[in-house]
């Protein structure tokens, strides 16, 4: 056993240490929770990690106003409270309330779309950070310009709050068909669609050769059923982010294990029947196709 | 012959380590097909197999629901291979001190989980590993085991430590005095991701270079034209 190993070289908040971190969440479902008894049960229920937050989206909706990091106190408890990573998300472009979460410890940071934007222009410089960041995305350029910007995992952006999948299986279906199209496509070619997406070159020559995006890519935004968790992982998504799903369910626990078990057997429908029975009400929810555009949460931060 | 090789796919960096499984294979001449095990009745037909790194509480309840866990215990009894890395290691250890681990007892070991911090303290770093075999061995590709201890490159995510060894464990390294490697007759453990970067020693030395393990012999393949084609064929 050697005692050599040289401690000058260790090295922290690198793209393989943060990508690393999104890797580990691969197959896993991260659960929105606001208070550390909703962290408990997530963790239970078999959570990979959880997000804490102040409201569940579909209150954010409700309740209008700004929508704010949450209080660094409320999100410490939850830290405490689980053994699980836990996440917290940050508005857009705000840098601070990102550098609080950090200095409170979160594991990963969401520059989210759910919260109110603090810059209308600019996301958060994420390479700065030691954090690992998670962003959304509607469509390839989106995702690949949150990755040039330092983003360690892209989820879909769906639209948070709704519990109607149909927005985040058309982010997913959008990302994942402009990857086939430049997996068809010569050098020059992709160099024009680059330009044409606004994202870098470099990173469009990258998915293209890697047929996938070049970080984890998690589906998010209105996922409130088993059988919606397994219709975003049909659509080759590398894990899911329930928000109110699951505490706006008549019975959060067992909504929460069966989101969990519907993951890990997505290609069996005998489970997943299974795994859908009685589980009580879901979230009531809101169709995608009767919410006025200036309620949409998708378009914020492109 | 073909070895078939299973990765613990219930949750956690599944696609790492069946890359990592493949090139360890390749380097040596050696054929595998790697299968996902998302469901019980696979492991018995496999000849080795890595738990990946993920979440311990997750990986370990899916364990326990789909009835992998069993399997996974026959296996090792038989003495057949495990590599398990991170989340892996937690539940492959004797004592997770956690009630929400099932600890598969194939390691006499006790870990602490979390054990160099949150995520902003996790790290890369170059680590010394005894007993590590060169990937190419003398670079003839037939693995004969000439050594290469140059450093590892560890990369440490929210990675727990062994804290008690006993038994018959070797330790093969420490990170600040705590064993992170160790190797018990057909078991290697990690506390950190060997799968995440392209250096395959870790998953050679659990697979192809360990005595203690049985792996079915063959698969030595006399020219490079003939591995890429074999191996070629093999990769699911």
């Amino acid at each position: 056993m050697a005692d050599t190993t040289d401690l000058e070289e260790l090295r922290r908040g690198t793209d393989l240490v943060k990508r690393g971190f999104a890797r580990m969440q691969k197959g896993g479902v991260i659960m929105d929770v606001v208070n550390p008894e909703q962290a408990r049960i997530a963790e239970e229920a078999g959570a990979v990690a959880v997000m804490a937050l102040e409201a569940v989206p579909a209150d954010i909706r409700k309740r209008g106003g700004v929508a704010r990091m949450a209080d660094p106190a409320d999100v410490e408890e939850i830290v405490d409270a689980v053994s699980i990573p836990v996440m917290g998300k940050a508005r857009i472009g705000h840098t601070k309330e990102a550098q609080i979460l950090e200095a409170v410890g979160v594991d990963m940071i969401d520059e989210s779309e759910v919260l109110t934007p603090a810059d209308d222009a600019y996301h958060i410089d994420k390479r700065d950070f030691t954090a690992p960041f998670v962003c959304g995305a509607r469509n390839l350029g989106e995702a690949l310009r949150r990755i040039d910007e330092g983003a360690a995992m892209i989820r879909t952006k769906g639209e948070a709050g709704t519990g109607d999948v149909n927005q985040a299986v058309h982010h997913q279906r959008s990302i994942k068909g402009a990857i086939r199209k430049i997996e068809g496509m010569t050098h020059e070619e992709r160099e024009a669609y680059a330009r044409e997406i606004e994202a870098p070159a470099e990173l469009v020559h990258e998915t293209a050769e890697m047929g996938r995006l070049p970080v984890v890519n998690f589906a998010a935004g209105g996922i409130a059923t088993p059988a919606d968790a397994a219709l975003m992982m049909h659509h080759e998504c590398d894990g899911i982010f329930v928000g109110s799903g699951i505490f706006g369910a008549e019975n959060p626990p067992a909504m929460g294990e069966a989101i969990v078990e519907a993951v890990n057997n997505w290609d069996d429908p005998e489970a997943l029947a299974e795994i859908s029975k009685n589980l009580g009400k879901g979230m009531k929810g809101d169709a995608n196709a009767d919410l006025p555009e200036e309620e949409q949460m998708q378009d914020r931060g492109v | 012959m073909t070895l078939e090789a299973g990765v613990v796919a219930v949750q956690g960096d599944v696609e790492e380590h069946a890359a990592a499984i493949e090139r360890a294979a390749r380097s040596r001449g050696r054929e595998v097909t790697v299968h996902e095990i998302r469901e019980s009745g696979i492991v018995p037909d496999c000849d080795l197999l890595a738990m990946p790194g993920g979440e311990s509480t997750t990986i370990s309840r899916l364990l326990r629901e789909e009835g992998i866990a069993p399997e996974i215990r026959d296996h090792v009894e038989a003495g057949k291979p495990l590599l398990a890395t991170c989340a892996g290691l937690i539940v492959a250890s004797s004592d997770a001190r956690d009630d929400r681990v099932d600890e598969l007892g194939l390691l006499d070991v006790s870990v602490e989980r979390n054990a160099f911090g949150r995520q902003k303290d996790s790290f890369e770093a170059p680590l010394e590993v005894t007993g590590l075999v060169g990937e190419n061995g003398d670079g003839d590709g037939d693995g004969d085991g000439d050594e290469d201890e140059s450093p590892f490159p560890a990369v440490f995510i929210r990675a727990p430590a062994i804290d008690d060894v006993t038994g018959d464990v070797d330790v093969l390294a420490t990170w600040e005095d705590r064993p992170v490697a160790v190797k018990q007759g057909p078991v290697v453990g990690t506390a950190f991701h060997p799968e995440l970067t392209p250096d395959s020693r870790i998953h050679g030395l659990a697979f192809f270079e360990n005595e203690a393990a049985s792996v079915p012999e063959g698969g030595t393949l006399e020219s490079e034209a003939e591995s890429e084609a074999q191996t070629g064929a093999g990769v699911r």
